[in-house]
């Protein structure tokens, strides 16, 4: 009985992606392509989280600043070279993965804790480096200017309509791509550091090079939706680096569900839709996302995702 | 392979856990080491297996000083443990437990190239679940066996290691009598199968008498005894200080 997850994966994918780029053909909705856009940044950003919360057991505070330094990095690059887009978005994803790299370093090392409080440390740097180097970041007014929408690949991406399949592509691809990674023989080995890391290192597993991996990972695939982000803004503020933002991705990940791949996707679309939703009758949409995560952390006591899996057990992750 | 300890010492603070603790363990071997609580049979295991760096001493594997090496150059010298309390990898399945202990000690745990598992990591651990007997649990979750079935898979990720040295840390901790005999004839059988040097520690002298080859005795952190079932049984300071008289139990 040999089955193949992999093709499957990629069958929903392909299925996922069909229907996302055929929904305008049959209807235009400025707004709803707005929320796919958002959704395609927030739902790498928060899967990308999830490598490190869930399969990990790692709680990033900071991953906000590997969201803001794609957007910056990205943004930047296209405002002051001549580079194509594809270029740009390569070297801006380079650049996260390396300041991950750095970061984690210092970081992974540390017990559980001030693992937590360092990389909300090292975000709140970087974002004071934002507001303070106006020159080139724009201080808190954020980078202006706009982004010269070079076209690629036949997509003319100051289109609404071509940005939005350019982000639906770019979204499914990222989770393919982080789908595998979490199915990899790498992905046990975070899974193994979760559920016992004395064990794992009696095993020959190097506990900080496998954090490391995961937490340099983490930050290339934020910095994809930080990507996707500055070009939906056609721009960066500070607030995509700031530590509200990395909650924002925690949140999506603990209303989605932990333990299921899919669930911070979930749990970025309910925080938009509620955002969307809430905004429109109350200012105080702080209290009512308050009320909404209480509810979820006392009555289901997890995600959506993983409370539906525990209730029709069974079901694959 | 031979296990030679020479003038072990470890200090915790103040106290001296293992106190220059020398001991053979010839290749092939069945060892208990028995001692009341408290009197470093546990200390003993961590250091040979390096959960902690000793403070002064030899460990000597067929001859080789293994001392200063990390786990898992330990490892890959056929040194192996299983845990007092079962040390598994609680949300996985007793099958993904073993694949993941074949994958890491085939040095594979870094790999992004394709699926868990890779090609025959599935068959190496279906064999040792064979060999220990937990095929019938092979897809249930490790958070959900039963307390003996997840000393077993303990011992099972030990044995993924295709160790030649298993520590065990009492094996049959928390059973009740029968399960516990269950337990000891089946390390007694890896042992024979497996042409293991095999050490544990044991607190129930009854199994201790009858499985050990030879018997090694602590008692704070120093070697009170050691020799067969026989001379142990018959050795008066390891009476006073640990099995009593039949006097002290009535």
């Amino acid at each position: 009985m040999r089955s193949y997850p992999g093709l499957r994966d990629a069958a929903i994918a392909a299925l996922a992606l069909i229907v996302v780029l055929a929904i305008p053909l049959l209807h235009r909705s400025p707004a709803f392509e707005d929320f796919i856009i958002r959704l395609s940044a927030m739902a790498l950003f928060a899967t990308s989280l999830n490598l490190l919360v869930g399969n990990t057991g790692m709680v990033s505070f900071g991953h906000g600043m590997f969201y803001g330094l794609g957007a910056y990095a990205f943004a930047l690059t296209m405002q002051m070279t001549d580079l194509s887009l594809p270029a740009a978005f390569v070297l801006a994803v380079l650049v996260t993965a390396f300041a991950a790299l750095c970061v984690g370093a210092i970081c992974v090392r540390l017990g559980t804790d001030y693992f937590a409080f360092i990389t909300l440390a090292v975000q709140m740097l970087f974002y004071s480096i934002i507001i303070s180097w106006q020159s080139l970041t724009g201080g808190d007014q954020g980078l202006r200017g706009g982004i010269p929408r070079r076209e690629i690949f036949g997509f003319e991406l100051a289109s609404q309509l071509h940005l939005y399949r350019f982000c639906a592509i770019v979204a499914v691809l990222g989770l393919l791509a982080l789908r595998h990674i979490s199915a990899s023989p790498f992905g046990q080995t975070l899974r193994m550091i979760r559920d016992n890391e004395n064990r794992a290192s009696f095993l020959g597993i190097v506990l900080w090079r496998a954090r490391l991996g995961a937490f340099t990972i983490a930050g290339a695939f934020a910095g994809v939706g930080g990507v996707l982000a500055a070009l939906f803004v056609s721009g960066a503020y500070p607030e995509l680096a700031d530590w509200p933002n990395s909650g924002q991705a925690i949140f999506a990940v603990m209303l989605g569900g932990v333990d299921s791949f899919l669930g911070p996707v979930l749990g970025a679309m309910i925080l938009l839709a509620l955002n969307d939703v809430v905004t429109r009758f109350t200012e105080y949409h702080g209290l009512v996302l308050g009320l909404v995560i209480l509810a979820f952390a006392l009555g289901l006591r997890r995600g959506v995702l993983d409370f539906l899996r525990l209730a029709w057990p069974g079901r694959a992750r | 392979m031979k296990l030679e300890i020479k003038k072990l010492t470890k200090s915790f603070g103040g106290l001296r856990a293992i106190d220059e603790v020398s001991l053979d363990f010839p290749s092939g071997s069945l060892s208990a080491v028995i001692g009341p609580n408290g009197a470093g049979k546990s200390t003993f295991f961590n250091l040979i297996s390096g959960a902690f760096p000793a403070d002064s001493g030899q460990v000597l594997l067929d001859g080789r000083e293994i001392l200063g090496l990390s786990r898992t150059e330990r490892m890959h010298r056929g040194i192996a443990r299983a845990f007092q309390v079962a040390s598994c990898f609680p949300t996985m399945t007793v099958a993904e437990n073993l694949m993941a202990a074949v994958t890491a000690y085939l040095g594979r745990w870094g790999n992004l190239s394709h699926r868990f598992p890779s090609p025959g990591v599935r068959e190496r651990a279906e064999a040792v679940m064979e060999l220990v007997g937990l095929t019938q649990v092979a897809n249930v979750r490790a958070a959900i066996l039963s307390h003996g079935d997840q000393k077993l898979l303990d011992i099972a990720i030990a044995l993924a290691l295709e160790p030649r040295v298993l520590l065990l840390d009492e094996p049959t901790a928390g059973m009740g009598p029968e399960e516990r005999w269950r337990m000891i004839e089946r390390v007694r059988g890896l042992w024979q199968q497996r042409a293991l040097t095999l050490i544990f520690i044991e607190h129930d002298m009854d199994i201790v008498f009858q499985i050990a080859g030879t018997i090694r005795v602590l008692c704070y952190g120093r070697v009170l005894a050691e020799g067969t079932p026989d001379q142990i049984r018959n050795n008066q300071a390891v009476i006073d200080a640990y099995l009593g008289t039949e006097a002290d139990a009535a």
